[in-house]
């Protein structure tokens, strides 16, 4: 069974590989032709691992072909070639197989086009019910991961069972040329580490298929150094902002008045609170979708901290609905901690806070029901909405709720701002849960964001003027500043 | 019981059973469970108009479909969750006589003991349950949150801080500006035309500064700061419109797709 699928993938790859190689890849060597129309080659080709990166990628440096700029004066760029081996080059059609067995064994499966990619691999699986999809799923999976780790082996098995593949283009003139790859290895660019890669330039002329080979460079590997200066940006940027934010942090510690200006919805907060209390009715926490390792959650286990202390002093009803078991045991642990720093241990109630389901819109069915049969007077919406904020926003509505929403979900911040009174937009939620607490912690962290926007705004008037009038004037240190904001993933 | 929901209740039992009746009917002959398939179709199309009659008021039917949906799917991941996560994905690599007991292959990389650490997580979460130690449940709230926060504060700073500046680095005067005369002599109307780059490239930069000022929290939105601030919450403003209209289009497609269900499936009408 696995040695069919198998069998089946590589059938599949060559035919990708066939169809690839025939829209990108020109034929390997010429010698069809008059000899005195080839250019001279490259010398001295070397490959070595590219140096204070992540891995994954392999620099190659040459001497220019003597008919580049001179001679013959033919040569009109290099081609750099890396042989692959055909392993390598049947994982993104193993991929494929896998893609279309996952989409069929889904829900949202239909039939595919006639003449797609889909449906030549559905043509093969057509006829095979659900278990069995599903044990070849699960094969194909395993069939893959081990590929994976077969890689080293196969480009170790050189020259045996593989092809030559273009990585990269260069100019005439050029003397270096990068092979980068990608760590991923879901990616069809994964590039293994600790492989033995293989490598060779062609000096090609303004006709495509003129073309002089290198001798062949390698064995040569790729692996990851300590230090990625591709990523200096982001050390900087982190220590910049570490030493603004403990500074702030401190500032506020030693009582410094630190001004943040109000925010419409937070202010309508403890209203909205006093609002429940004097109805005599509840007040509705919906934390949305997020999970505990999300911002926007996290913000919004700081404001339910806020608004559990205010409903415990004022002994108002709190319930808040819980989408997700981790959420709702961290919530528990605010609302717990708020009632008793209100001083009202004995009112708080495990059942303050309770799940639901981890469904969307069983969730979504469940809140609107709670809205429409407990009325409650408040409902406040902060943390991680999708399709289901419109739903709960409008149902709150009908139900004449005062409604209060903050969310840093961009496509779902319009549904809040039609359905509901007072709306966080993006960041406004992260701000909101230093305005409300007036920790030094937080506020102090606010202190030191709006300080980096702040640089934001400098930099990005000063790299527009580097970018606008650097490159057109060959600045090559503006060019310099201006890279070191592109950051290497 | 009111005499009214009464007699909406029996109308709605005999509509059903009417219903399932003819959609077995209809399927006699073309599939070989044609009851339980008839049952399946009417029972989705109540439980559809179930929770569609939410648009009228709360009702029994609603809260039927919704206790039911509820319910459902809270066992369903309850079960997805041991079966998927727990036994196919952790046991495995735990142990082989436990992978061998839940008849889950092996892993081909074999054990990996650094999945014990979820494990203990995960039992000291449970610890909750427990009045007297309740507190240690704590201990794994604090690392989830503070490893995800630890590390999404590198990932942020990287995607939405670092390249958002570098992202505006664009050409306000478009590509390849070779002066004003050949810019009118040459005006290109077409999305990838100089005009409409350089209109984009402006609104980029405008956007990104406008709405950095607007949330700007330290200072009060005054004069020329309250100026930048109010085009700011404008930009904002059209943006989240146009998103609104993207995604009312795509609410209609899902209504659309359940009034196909109700009108082919159900009723046979289209």
């Amino acid at each position: 069974m696995k040695l069919k699928l198998l069998v089946l993938c590589l059938l599949l790859s060559c035919f990708s590989v066939a169809s690839a190689q025939e829209g990108t890849s020109p034929p390997e060597d010429t010698l069809l032709f008059d000899s005195t129309l080839l250019p001279a080659p490259v010398t001295n080709l070397v490959a070595f691992d590219t140096e204070n990166d992540h891995g994954h990628a392999i620099t190659l440096e040459w001497e220019i072909s003597v008919d580049d700029g001179a001679g013959k004066q033919s040569v009109a760029m290099y081609e750099v070639f890396r042989w692959v081996p055909d392993l390598m080059t049947a994982i993104p059609s193993f991929r494929d197989t896998l893609d279309y067995l996952k989409l069929r064994t889904s829900s949202s499966w239909s039939e595919p086009e006639p003449g797609s990619r889909t449906d030549s691999i559905h043509s093969v699986f057509a006829k095979l019910d659900m278990a069995q999809l599903e044990q070849k799923k699960e094969t194909l999976e395993r069939t893959i991961g081990q590929a994976i780790r077969d890689l080293p082996a196969a480009h170790a098995a050189y020259p045996e069972n593989g092809s030559w593949q273009q990585v990269a283009v260069a100019p005439s003139g050029s003397v270096t040329a990068e092979d980068v790859g990608t760590k991923e290895k879901d990616s069809p660019d994964y590039l293994p580490d600790y492989s033995d890669f293989y490598y060779r330039v062609n000096a090609v002329t303004a006709d495509p298929d003129i073309r002089t080979p290198s001798e062949i460079f390698g064995p040569v590997q790729s692996y990851g150094q300590w230090f990625n200066l591709g990523r200096l940006a982001v050390f900087v940027f982190v220590m910049i902002f570490g030493f603004l934010t403990i500074f702030f942090v401190s500032h506020a510690r030693r009582g410094a008045d630190l001004y943040v200006r109000p925010l419409a919805g937070i202010e309508a907060v403890d209203d909205a609170i006093g609002r429940a209390t004097e109805m005599g009715r509840p007040i509705l926490y919906v934390m949305g979708l997020g999970t505990a390792d999300q911002i926007a959650t996290i913000a919004s286990f700081t404001i339910l901290g806020r608004v559990a202390k205010r409903v415990a002093e004022y002994q108002t009803k709190l319930m808040v609905p819980a989408y997700e078991s981790v959420v709702m045991a961290v919530a528990q642990e605010v609302v717990k901690t708020a009632y008793y720093d209100a001083g009202r241990p004995d009112d708080y109630k495990e059942d303050i806070v309770f799940f639901v389901t981890s469904l969307q819109f069983a969730y979504v069915a469940a809140v609107n029901g709670l809205m429409l049969r407990e009325l409650p007077a408040t409902n406040v919406y902060m943390g991680k909405f999708f399709a289901e904020s419109l739903l709960l926003a409008e149902t709150g509505a009908v139900a004449g709720s005062i409604q209060i929403a903050g969310t840093d979900e961009i496509a779902q911040i319009p549904f809040f701002i039609v359905a509901c009174d007072y709306t966080l937009i993006g960041e406004e939620l992260y701000a909101a849960s230093a305005y409300l607490g007036r920790e030094p912690i937080l506020l102090g962290s606010l202190k030191a964001q709006d300080w980096a926007k702040a640089a934001v705004i400098i930099l990005v008037l000063a790299g527009l003027i580097l970018a606008n009038l650097g490159v057109g004037n060959d600045w090559a240190w503006a060019n310099n500043i201006v890279d070191f904001f592109r950051v290497v993933d | 019981m009111r005499k009214v929901t009464i007699i909406v209740m029996a109308a709605v039992i005999v509509l059903f059973l009417a219903s399932w009746i003819l959609k077995a009917g209809a399927f006699q002959g073309e599939h070989d469970h044609y009851i339980i398939r008839g049952f399946l179709v009417t029972f989705a199309a109540f439980l559809t108009l179930a929770v569609m009659s939410f648009l009228y008021q709360d009702n029994p039917y609603y809260k039927f479909a919704e206790h039911l949906f509820v319910g459902v799917s809270a066992a369903f991941w309850m079960c997805m969750g041991f079966w998927t996560t727990i036994v196919q994905n952790l046991v495995p690599r735990l142990s082989t006589s436990l992978a061998d007991f839940f008849e889950v292959p092996q892993r081909a990389e074999g054990l990996n003991f650094f999945f014990y650490t979820p494990v203990i997580l995960g039992i000291l979460l449970l610890l909750r349950l427990s009045r007297k130690i309740g507190w240690i449940s704590r201990w794994p709230l604090a690392f989830i949150v503070g490893t995800t926060a630890g590390l999404n504060f590198i990932r942020y700073l990287r995607s939405d801080f670092i390249k958002q500046i570098s992202s505006t680095f664009v050409p306000l005067l478009g590509r390849d500006w070779e002066g004003i005369g050949a810019f009118f002599s040459n005006l290109d109307l077409s999305a990838t035309g100089q005009l409409v780059m350089m209109v984009s490239n402006w609104v980029i930069f405008l956007g990104v500064f406008c709405g950095l000022i607007y949330f700007y929290f330290s200072r009060e939105h005054k004069g020329v700061f309250g100026a930048g601030s109010r085009v700011g919450i404008w930009i904002l403003m059209i943006t989240f419109g146009a998103s609104f209209g993207y995604t009312v289009m795509g609410r209609i497609s899902l209504l659309v797709g359940r009034i196909t269900f109700l009108f082919r499936d159900w009723l046979e009408l289209i």
